[in-house]
């Protein structure tokens, strides 16, 4: 019994029992079961996590209620809370606005769904654990993303409400903002590595100095400054706090969302939690080493496991964001991704060339490498951080102390 | 393989038949795009993946975003107000002549002796190879779409931008 | 037919779809659409004879339709920033009400 490819033989077990002519579906309707059920099952406890943690923050003890049906001694933390949520979504009525155009109205949670779950397929989950291997997986990714946007468009303009198409209008403006920081942020990878497979991106990060220093991509300059945009986009681009302007719960109604009620609603709440799933599971397969052990001694715990741990950890992070930031204004959304992170990812763009030029410069050299690197991004960071809080820093409060 | 094909070519021209035909300008739009991802679906089709993916990313991600933002700036009224047929002569028109044309294009193609082998390999082509051809011998073509697309991006902008009211009138 | 021909067929069925919509409709937006399908069709067609010409290898036809699909980007951008434009300036999108070069 081998742990690390225990997945592939209980796949290539049942695989077995059909018939030769079936195996090639079998197999794929297998990969997308495992898809649907690990990630469905991730949801649900992401968000009770989001919760709890949340509330830990905010020094409350967050939903701790729901147990089990007819165990009602047995609390369990509440961990069966994101089930009672389940079951209160499907169970109410689903308000379709007279006006609304019905088929947009009702294509958009679908097609927002089936398309934020189309990333996974080229995420490499373990060293043999790869839905689907694909030649330019990483310009796959970003196509199977692009929906999103048409979804949130037909969300907004079919529910024929003035205040779903303005927020509709502004949810766009903000991805498409953010698109371009985010792709730029993995260009870098794709020049440094030379390949768009994701697997072999993982594979360019094997290996260990001293068998503890891994050689992760966030541990070189261009790879560290890479990350930061990477992380700063993707909270932009799933709709995450500090960037949560489309549907600002506390302030504006909902958002594009505010004629969806019931399931449809649920849908496209699944498809934000699916997108930022998705987008960190690329951060972490492009940055964090994907699958590999941060230590040599540690590569006995299988790969799979470090992956959904890196991905895990990536989550927590982004709800830690959630609950210490405060929300942005547009125009400062919108400022911030045009005059400060696409400068820098394009400097990093260049500075990833200059580290590619230079593999050969060893010993003391290699010392002024790193700070030849750290200063292409460093100065400009600084500059341009300048630049965009001028006459907006030191704030002067009027009405608190 | 064949009806992958048909299938795909079915969807295809029922998408854009039914957007040229469509009086409400954002269901054009979407149709469109839906046309747009069937175009991508035959490049799959056809092998070239990385192409395929391209098509889905420019067309259906960025170019049907600017003709809906272009859609909401331009209306009059309300969005779901019908856009009619201009006239009857003008739609009989277009239509005689696009089928004159789809005759002269069936006819050159059914009439011309296909020189293909019956059944070829299928084809794909890499990543790598794509990028080394367009760093290759297509560096300079390359250079100059760059080129083309700034000063798309330029123009665009120039072109759509609002005057400032202070402006001196030309 | 051979596939090469139901490709073609294809692609100059799309071709006069995008044909008839550009000359029947007289909205820009849609005349401008109706080109950007034919500039569509015009690529299918590269595809399918990369596919089944002499040479797969050499990629040819995938590397001209990459150059097309930038093109036909920029040509989108372009002419779309023109319809938002003459609209500011005439309140009109209808292709015969602009007529006059003058502004």
């Amino acid at each position: 019994m081998n742990l690390e490819t225990l997945p592939l033989q209980v796949r290539d077990w049942i695989v077995g029992r059909f018939p030769d002519a079936l195996q090639w579906l079998v197999h794929h309707l297998l990969s997308i079961t495992a898809i649907l059920t690990v990630f469905g099952l991730f949801f649900a406890f992401t968000t009770i996590a989001e919760r709890k943690l949340l509330a830990r923050l905010q020094n409350r003890l967050g939903p701790n209620r729901s147990g089990l049906p007819w165990f009602r001694s047995l609390k369990l933390w509440g961990l069966t809370q994101p089930f009672a949520d389940a079951i209160k979504a499907i169970t109410k009525e689903d308000v379709v606005p007279a006006a609304a155009d019905k088929v947009l109205h009702f294509l958009a949670p679908v097609v927002i769904v089936a398309f934020s779950l189309l990333g996974f397929a080229v995420l490499p989950f373990g060293r043999h654990l790869i839905p689907v291997e694909l030649d330019a997986a990483i310009l796959y990714f970003f196509a199977a993303g692009t929906a999103t946007e048409l979804a949130i468009f037909m969300a907004g303009w079919g529910s024929r409400n003035k205040y779903s198409l303005l927020a509709a209008m502004r949810a766009l403006a903000q991805l498409i903002s953010y698109e371009l920081p985010l792709i730029l942020s993995v260009v870098p990878v794709v020049m440094i590595v030379g390949t768009l497979s994701t697997q072999e991106m993982v594979l360019a990060q094997g290996g260990w100095t001293w068998g503890v220093l891994p050689h992760w991509h966030v541990f070189t300059p261009w790879g560290f400054a890479g990350f930061l945009i990477f992380l700063v986009a993707a909270l932009a681009e799933s709709n995450r706090s500090p960037f949560d302007l489309p549907e600002a719960e506390s302030e504006i109604i909902a958002g594009h969302l505010t004629e969806y009620s019931g399931f449809k609603y649920a849908l496209f709440f699944m498809a934000e939690y699916f997108g930022l799933t998705a987008l960190s599971g690329l951060g972490v397969t492009l940055f964090l080493g994907g699958w590999q052990a941060p230590c040599a001694f540690l590569e006995f715990i299988p790969s799979w496991l470090w992956f959904m741990g890196k991905l895990a950890s990536m989550i927590v992070f982004f709800i830690w964001i959630r609950g210490t930031l405060l929300r942005l204004r547009i125009d400062q959304l919108t400022r911030l991704s045009w005059k400060f992170l696409v400068p820098l990812a394009l400097l990093n763009l260049g500075n990833a060339a200059f580290w590619a030029l230079t593999p050969g410069w060893t010993g003391p050299l290699a010392l002024a490498r790193w700070a030849v690197s750290a200063a292409i991004i460093i100065v400009p960071f600084f500059l341009l951080g300048r630049r965009l809080s001028a006459g907006y820093a030191p704030r002067t409060y009027r009405y608190a102390a | 393989m064949t009806l992958a094909l048909l299938l795909i070519g079915f969807l295809l021209l029922a998408a854009a038949g039914a957007a040229m035909l469509s009086r409400n300008l954002i269901h054009s739009a979407l149709l469109l795009t839906g046309a747009w991802a069937g175009i991508a679906g035959f490049y799959l089709w056809a092998g070239a993946e990385f192409v395929a993916f391209a098509q889905v990313l420019v067309y259906v991600g960025a170019v049907s975003m600017i003709v809906l933002f272009a859609v909401l700036l331009t209306r009059q009224g309300a969005t779901t107000a019908p856009v009619e047929f201009d006239s009857f002569r003008r739609a009989a028109a277009g239509i005689i002549t696009a089928g004159g044309v789809m005759g002269v294009l069936f006819g050159a193609i059914l009439g011309t002796p296909m020189d293909v082998t019956s059944a070829p390999p299928p084809a794909s082509i890499t990543v790598r190879q794509i990028g080394a051809q367009l760093m290759g011998p297509h560096a300079a073509a390359l250079l100059i779409v760059g080129v083309l697309l700034t000063v798309a991006l330029l123009g665009a902008i120039v072109i759509a931008a609002v005057d400032k009211p202070d402006d001196p009138a030309p | 037919m051979s596939p090469l021909q139901l490709c073609l067929v294809l692609s100059s069925l799309l071709f006069c779809v995008g044909l008839a919509g550009a000359l029947a409709r007289s909205n820009t937006i849609l005349v401008l659409l109706g080109i950007e399908l034919m500039l569509n069709a015009a690529n299918l067609n590269f595809i399918a004879f990369w596919r089944y010409g002499p040479q797969p290898a050499a990629g040819l036809g995938v590397i001209f339709v990459l150059f097309a699909i930038a093109v036909a980007a920029a040509e989108a951008a372009v002419g779309l920033a023109l319809v938002i434009a003459i609209h500011r300036h005439r309140k009109t999108v209808r292709l015969q009400d602009s007529t006059a070069l003058k502004g």
